[in-house]
């Protein structure tokens, strides 16, 4: 009852879309639709799953006084505000729930990806410490790559463009083409043990 | 007004953000823990509006689809994961949503696979044809550990570990160029919008 009936509705719901790719009718896209239809219905409910749990980390750091726990007072204070202003004023363009999207949101977002450009930096030079023939292929083909796709790259020579895309559309696609066969496989093996109950990890729990 | 203080929010929580490049502190906590708060209620509205609202409580309220009371309460059946004695019941939304894989067996095998071996299979009359076949098969094989790899088998795997550092490099740059793009534009907002040194 637990396991059994969450693992049967998983097979029959994939068989039910394995028929539909292999047998086109309409009854297989009425299915499709069906489902797609179901999904989005139950999809919303997932975001309070994430938002309780958000709540419930900060709440517990907030009453145990533990380390920093003030800060947890700032991100339950943005999150409360953040959605009261989405639902009093609603959320189109021009309404202060776009405002602070805008000046809240969007540069802490990019700032935060972009402080990645230093970081990178370091992790190439540990990374890159030509150490080994392969270690130098790796580095060679980044330092072309990057000089390719600037200005600069041109500037130096007008060989380095045309060897970037050489890099890109020959040997990167030898190798994208031969991860995404691996891929591809591991994909089609994991969707069948999933289906076939060999794979349970989605189930969580012990019992 | 309100523009003139958004951008010096902006400007303050991108100063706050690059505060850490010298080292873990509060500014930086602040705006981290902001950015989480924040984020999370962006998407609380957005799920509703764009969500919510239109494909679940509007079919099943005002249109009367009334069927849809089933998806309805499989959804709510999610918040049981939260219960200690009653979390399993939250597996079967999560096993309706898992269904999908069904969908995954087929689609994988056809769009990574057989499409990824048709277009690799060409007239070898061309040396970029050629090296592409040769890259693919070798990082195959490499990854193919029923075999030792040694001798001239061997040899041949080792030139798929070539291939793929090159791709490796490539897909690195790429990445590098992309944060390197990041970082520009927040120099940019930060001297033009905010100081107004660059018109």
């Amino acid at each position: 009852m637990k396991r059994q009936i969450p693992m049967m509705i998983v097979l029959i719901l994939g068989l039910l879309f394995v028929a539909h790719v292999f047998i086109p009718s309409k009854l297989s896209a009425d299915y499709l639709d069906w489902f797609m239809k179901w999904t989005k219905v139950i999809g919303p409910f997932a975001i309070v799953l994430g938002v309780f749990s958000l709540v419930l980390v900060h709440y517990n750091k907030i009453k145990r006084k533990a380390p920093n726990w003030g800060y947890s007072i700032v991100t339950l204070a943005a999150l409360v505000i953040t959605t009261a202003v989405g639902f009093i004023w609603g959320i189109q363009e021009g309404t202060p729930y776009m405002w602070i999207f805008k000046n809240f949101n969007v540069p802490l977002g990019a700032t935060m990806f972009s402080l990645l450009a230093f970081y990178i930096a370091s992790a190439a030079y540990k990374a890159f410490r030509a150490r080994s023939i392969e270690a130098t292929v790796l580095l060679v083909a980044a330092i072309i790559v990057m000089l390719g796709r600037v200005s600069i790259g041109q500037a130096i020579t007008h060989w380095i463009p045309d060897i970037t895309e050489w890099i890109l559309n020959v040997p990167n696609l030898a190798a994208k083409r031969g991860i995404a066969l691996g891929v591809g496989l591991g994909m089609t093996a994991t969707s069948l043990k999933i289906m076939l109950g060999i794979e349970r990890s989605y189930l969580g729990g012990k019992d | 007004m309100t523009e003139t203080i958004g951008i010096w929010i902006a400007a303050f929580l991108t100063l706050c953000m690059f505060s850490f490049l010298y080292k873990d502190n509060p500014f930086y906590k602040f705006a981290e823990h902001l950015f989480v708060g924040v984020s999370m209620g962006y998407y609380i509205p957005y799920t509703f509006y764009n969500a919510f609202l239109p494909y679940a409580y509007e079919p099943l309220f005002l249109r009367k689809d009334y069927i849809l009371i089933i998806p309805f309460i499989i959804g709510i059946l999610y918040w049981f994961r939260f219960s200690s004695k009653f979390s399993w019941i939250s597996r079967y939304p999560i096993a309706f949503s898992m269904g999908m894989v069904g969908m995954g067996v087929p689609m994988s095998m056809h769009a990574t696979v057989l499409v990824q071996m048709r277009t690799m299979m060409l007239p070898l009359n061309n040396i970029n044809i050629i090296l592409i076949f040769i890259g693919t098969i070798s990082i195959l094989l490499y990854f193919f550990f029923s075999k030792a790899h040694e001798g001239v088998y061997g040899k041949f795997t080792s030139i798929g570990i070539w291939f793929m550092m090159v791709g490796f490099g490539a897909s690195f740059g790429y990445t590098v160029m992309a944060r390197i793009s990041l970082l520009i534009g927040r120099i940019q907002f930060l001297l033009g919008d905010w100081l107004g040194f660059i018109k």
